[in-house]
């Protein structure tokens, strides 16, 4: 550890000689300057205005040897290991190869017998079983509690953690309980061949930027992985591991939070989650009016019809149907595109769709770098063309 | 009772364009917008405030444009604001901007709700909510779409994978919410000039002002850093359709029907 001074910020103002405990800072040339009496204590980080005095004291680095092994926090439902879980063991088992360490499995929650098995089979070298009566589904306090507690003692090198609505909740509480370091929401997961650093690769901007972030000095490396991207082991029957129980000790304000109630699903008004093939609309579709166009071409391929943030701040369709980053994410077979420009945050909801023909009289919109079909023309002209061809007794096949 | 709405000012994504050419993002000229959901716990706030009595402080950090942020909460009803600015904050990732948030509401003392948005449309992380809930030492409600405080106890229902869940904790508390939770109200065109007054209740406050450890914040406070960003590729080979509209359109069907898809 070190403290030093910025020689450009330092504003000459002495207060840090003041400050020093041990007469270790003097004058020069109206700049401070530290001598070898200093022990680093920080008295005058503290004093000066300008922030000219820096300490190292921040990093606080992690001995990152003390830390081995590849932890993934399973999630359970119904007494069943989720499918997340099993694909995170499948990326957990490369990156403990590749950092030649033992893969873990954490599983947390009240009532766990049998469930330590379906982790051996797989993958899991171990599983730490936290079983408390406290541990109730949705209780993110208990199980921040038991699961900081066991990574203190256990130190793991690395812990994952599905990116579904739990992990999202959990996982941010845990990193900033124990100080360390946290990317939401990977796609990709590696290791640094030199440093055996975890590389986490995450998309941003609606998917079209992707961005491989790393912690360099804090231990455990914590990310939450986004549920199907990673590939489960095949399950091997009768494979075993090594099950550790390990002591919960939670404390009575971890109960602070109580579930009254879970209310069944309230079906959305219109899901386009579900619908095979969508007919969507953004801005160059022009009015409310302009989406009768596509509500009939919908009717006659039995789509549902979405839009994009504009469509619906312009009041031409209702909230339920935007897709995108702030609307819905789907993934149909067909997605029509008509009058969509492709910005990312439409594109982020739509760009996992089977396949996607664009309608746009931009040559140069960004939908047609995604699209399978794209017709660069006046969808007012192509579209009643299209409901043309497809109104019964006008399929060309039947009428030639 | 006293309600902190932490408040993001983010750039516009819906204006960001990606650049043909070189496959970055062109962020110049791009309008500056207060987080979507983030209005959305301001509103939460707001109807709080308006139920109970008390006050809606507006937090914000970044850097000092995002006064103008600020400015707008005010105009949609926020009683005073606090905007963290300074160079040392720059560069912070969750950890580090969790804590000097934390900060900065532990140092304008008394608080029975904080209120954030889900999550932000440039980082779309969501971990900030639990982060400053975790600093905070309070219970957390994340995703929620109804809350109302009855008997000093805080009730709320979140969205669950399998539905809906009411959930109660005791107050002070912390709640993130999303764009269902309510309608949010357009600024008071009055209250938003005066917020353009030098007078108006916004503090700018720095790390010594929220006795924030220099060590834990901005860059040097964050553990996570960026070893490179890059553009995914996209590996669709598409075909273009041109010609007559009617014959566009014929060519159309019978590709979906070669795709099985009609």
């Amino acid at each position: 550890m070190a403290v030093w001074v910025e020689k450009a910020d330092c504003a000459g103002c002495e207060s840090c000689v003041e400050a020093c405990p041990l007469g270790a800072i003097h004058m020069s040339d109206g700049i401070a300057v530290i001598d070898d009496k200093c022990n680093s204590c920080g008295a005058c980080v503290e004093s000066c205005s300008t922030g000219a005095i820096k300490s190292d004291a921040a990093a606080a680095k992690a001995d990152t040897s003390q830390y081995e092994d590849v932890w993934v926090v399973a999630e359970t439902r119904h007494r069943k290991v989720r499918p997340c879980t099993l694909e995170l063991l499948g990326a957990g088992r490369g990156l403990a190869t590749a950092l030649d360490q033992r893969l873990c499995a954490l599983l947390a929650g009240k009532n766990l017998k049998g469930i330590a098995g379906e982790m051996a089979e797989g993958g899991a070298d171990i599983v730490y079983v936290l079983e408390d009566a406290g541990l109730e589904e949705g209780r993110t306090l208990a199980y921040t509690r038991a699961i900081a507690d066991a990574i203190r003692e256990k130190k793991p090198a690395v812990v994952l953690l599905s990116a579904t609505p739990f992990g999202r909740e959990l996982a941010p509480r845990i990193s900033r309980r124990l100080g360390v370091g946290l990317t939401a929401d990977c796609t990709e997961l590696g290791v640094d061949a030199a440093t055996k650093n975890l590389l986490q690769t995450r998309p941003a901007w609606g998917g079209n930027l992707m961005a491989t972030i790393y912690s360099p000095d804090s231990r455990p490396q914590m990310s939450t992985v986004r549920p199907g991207v990673m590939k489960a082991l095949p399950r091997e029957p009768g494979r075993k591991a090594d099950v550790v129980h390990v002591k919960v000790g939670l404390r009575p304000e971890d109960a602070r939070l109580q579930v009254l109630e879970l209310k069944k699903e309230l079906r959305k008004k219109v899901d386009l989650t579900e619908a095979k093939i969508i007919v969507s609309g953004g801005n160059g579709v022009g009015s409310k009016e302009g989406f009768h166009l596509l509500e009939e071409l919908a009717g006659l391929l039995g789509a549902e019809v979405g839009g994009t943030r504009i469509a619906v701040e312009e009041g031409w369709i209702t909230q339920d149907r935007q897709v995108g980053q702030t609307g819905q994410s789907v993934c149909p077979d067909l997605y029509i595109a008509c009058g969509i420009s492709g910005a990312i945050q439409h594109r982020s909801g739509m760009a996992g769709a089977k396949t996607i023909v664009a309608i746009n009289s931009d040559p140069n919109a960004p939908i047609f770098q995604i699209a399978d079909i794209a017709i660069n023309a006046d969808m007012f002209k192509v579209l009643p063309e299209l409901i043309n061809c497809l109104r019964p007794g006008n399929d060309r096949e039947a009428g030639e | 009772m006293d309600i902190i709405v932490l408040v993001k000012q983010v750039p516009n994504t819906a204006e960001v364009k990606i650049d043909q050419k070189t496959g970055t993002l062109m962020r110049e000229g791009v309008e500056s917008i207060i987080n979507p959901d983030d209005l959305h716990a301001l509103e939460a706030g707001l109807r709080l405030r308006e139920a109970h009595g008390g006050t809606v402080t507006a937090v914000s950090m970044g850097p000092p444009q995002a006064m103008d942020a600020l400015r707008e909460a005010l105009g949609i009803g926020a009683d005073e604001c606090v905007l963290l600015t300074d160079r040392a904050f720059a560069g912070a990732d969750t950890l580090a901007t969790s804590y000097t948030l934390g900060r900065c509401i532990r140092k304008l003392g008394r608080f029975e709700l904080v209120i954030a948005g889900h999550q932000a449309i440039d980082g779309d992380t969501a971990q900030i909510g639990p982060q400053v809930a975790e600093y905070l030492d309070v219970p957390q409600v994340i995703r929620a779409t109804k809350l109302e405080v009855k008997g000093g106890e805080l009730h709320a229902e979140r969205t669950h994978e399998d539905g809906v869940e009411a959930v109660k904790c005791p107050l002070p508390a912390l709640v993130t919410v999303t764009k269902e939770a309510n309608k949010a109200r357009y600024p008071h065109i009055p209250r938003l000039m005066a917020a353009f007054d030098a007078s108006a209740p916004i503090k700018v406050w720095g790390p010594k002002d929220i006795g924030a450890d220099e060590k834990l914040i901005g860059l040097k406070g964050s553990p996570t850093q960026v070893q490179k960003t890059f553009t995914p590729k996209f590996e669709k080979k598409t075909e273009k359709l041109a010609g007559p509209p009617a014959e566009v359109a014929r060519t159309l069907v019978d590709r979906l029907k070669q795709r099985r898809l009609l």
